[in-house]
């Protein structure tokens, strides 16, 4: 092993390999080390890889790389325990390279975009675990792993949302509070292809997103997921931690609700389970983060909070690969120079160019609007009312529209909804 | 095809390190906080049942939920296993 590298990356996900791949094909010595036997071991997603980031790095990346399904249809539903009232949407923009997006599974998906790397000359190491940081000045200057000391002009964290270093390298100042970050729980379910195709009214290579609002988080802030794989659906719950404070439901509980449901048990009859899955989602997002980049250290993808959730959609893989890009160009064009203590402070700036800190900053607000309960909890139950109201017949005597609608906002109250909706338009 | 979570855990792949526990609990935490993770965890490893917490590291994720609860408080020591060692992911 070299006595130095120049980069060393923590962490084989998304964009600890992005960022490995681009500084090696600039001729970068870069180790890429990895807790887990091989990259995506520890990783697992509830979302899909919007494709025009890694377009950039891999053109053409969905026909060499183990994708499973295009999404090509986007569906969001509110829940109640009885009902669904769900949204559809088509088009063939959904189709387009560069505005397509992929379900993926990690890893297959981590292990090849590692190859990647590993081909483009980066060192990898795997099954090591990096225990500490060496700072010397307040310049970080490597890393301790496995009890061996590895030193590098510059260490990249791409640990994850449960990142254990954030703080140590002093990017992180104060702890994660239970209300920024949620955990998520998911099943991987066979049904094979045809059965997938039949279910979810797609065709061979196209799949689905679906994200349900209200009971399958159990009326708290979150939701569930279900999204198509080639031979399997990812069905999942999401919920932010602070909210077990005010729920006697575990999530697993919810989990097994939402499948129970009456829309969703007919589409996964018959199916094997074939992985339960658990991870943390850095959804508070930047604002969580006290800062991208320090001496000697700069962080990536959920280890520095670029996490979107959108409620309608949940990004995470395509800033990952965004951070990945803007990482590497800093490095690169600091290379002359890496020793510098200043030498990574043009990382915020490339984050601006490639995109990360502007959707950041331009749905900051967003994350305190779904805080809001009354989404998770009572517009379900209020569209349901709405609904049931027009579609139910029984026989009793008929009402205006307008007493409808107004009888189903009343419960909620309609300043509240007013208030809502316009803090929900200002936020997006 | 409801299942306990036990039965889940059981179809996925964990390289016990059977002489590193990397979480360490406290016992004698209170119930509102034991019960607060027996909710939240994403594998059910915290277990309360007749006033005493059992706990297991063997199925975890390495997740961090219970780190991020109740550090200090439940949990006494939070780290991840030795490299190599832990949950694997076969899919994710």
């Amino acid at each position: 092993m070299a006595d130095k590298f120049n980069v060393i990356v923590v962490g084989g996900g998304v964009a600890g390999c992005v960022t490995a791949l681009m500084l090696a094909r600039e001729g970068l010595e870069v180790v890429l080390v990895e807790r887990g036997n091989y990259s995506g071991a520890k990783n697992m997603t509830g979302g899909r890889l919007y494709s025009y980031s890694l377009e950039r790095v891999i053109p053409d990346f969905a026909s060499v790389a183990p994708v499973e399904r295009r999404v090509v249809r986007e569906r969001i539903s509110m829940m109640t325990e009885k009902s669904a009232t769900t949204i559809e949407y088509l088009s063939d923009a959904l189709k387009q390279n560069g505005s397509d997006s992929y379900t993926v599974l990690r890893a297959s998906f981590d292990r090849w975009l590692c190859q990647q790397a590993e081909a483009a000359g980066a060192m990898h190491i795997a099954g090591m675990l990096v225990e500490d940081l060496i700072i010397n000045d307040g310049k970080v200057c490597g890393i301790i792993a496995g009890g061996d000391e590895i030193l590098a002009d510059v260490v990249v964290l791409a640990d994850g949302a449960n990142s254990q270093l954030m703080e140590r390298a002093g990017l992180r100042t104060k702890p994660i509070k239970p209300s920024e970050i949620a955990v998520g729980v998911k099943e991987l379910i066979e049904l094979g292809a045809k059965t997938i195709e039949d279910r979810f009214n797609v065709a061979s290579g196209e799949g689905l997103s679906w994200l349900c609002a209200g009971y399958p988080s159990g009326g708290k802030i979150g939701g569930g997921l279900i999204y198509t794989n080639k031979d399997s659906i990812s069905i999942g719950v999401v919920v932010t931690l602070s909210e077990f404070n005010e729920t006697e439901l575990s999530i697993n509980d919810m989990l097994e609700n939402f499948k129970r449901h009456s829309v969703i048990a007919p589409l996964i009859n018959g199916g094997k389970l074939l992985e339960y899955s658990g991870h943390l989602v850095a959804e508070a997002g930047f604002s969580a983060l006290a800062k991208p980049s320090g001496s000697g250290v700069l962080a990536v993808g959920d280890a520095a909070g670029f996490v979107m959730n959108l409620g309608y959609t949940i990004r995470g893989m395509d800033l990952a690969v965004s951070s990945a890009i803007a990482a590497a160009k800093t490095i690169v064009a600091a290379r002359d120079n890496l020793s510098d203590i200043n030498a990574l402070d043009g990382y915020k700036g490339n984050l601006e160019a490639e995109g990360v800190l502007a959707d950041m900053k331009h749905y900051s607000n967003f994350p305190s609007f779904m805080e809001n309960h009354r989404i998770f909890g009572e517009y379900p139950e209020m569209i349901d009312g709405l609904l049931a109201d027009l579609f139910v017949m029984n026989g009793s005597k008929p009402r205006s529209l307008v007493s409808k609608l107004l009888s189903a906002a009343n419960k909620v109250g309609v300043l509240n909804i007013v208030g809502d909706a316009i803090k929900g338009v200002r936020s997006l | 095809m409801s299942m306990t979570i036990d039965e889940k855990l059981g179809i996925d792949k964990f390289h016990v390190d059977e002489g590193y526990a990397h979480i360490e609990v406290n016992k004698g935490a209170s119930e509102s906080d034991i019960k607060l993770l027996t909710r939240a965890c994403p594998a059910g490893l915290y277990k309360y049942s007749e006033g005493v917490l059992t706990f297991d590291y063997a199925g975890c994720f390495e997740c961090g939920t219970c780190k991020v609860l109740s550090a200090d408080r439940v949990v006494k020591k939070w780290s991840f296993p030795k490299g190599s060692f832990g949950v694997e992911y076969r899919h994710g």
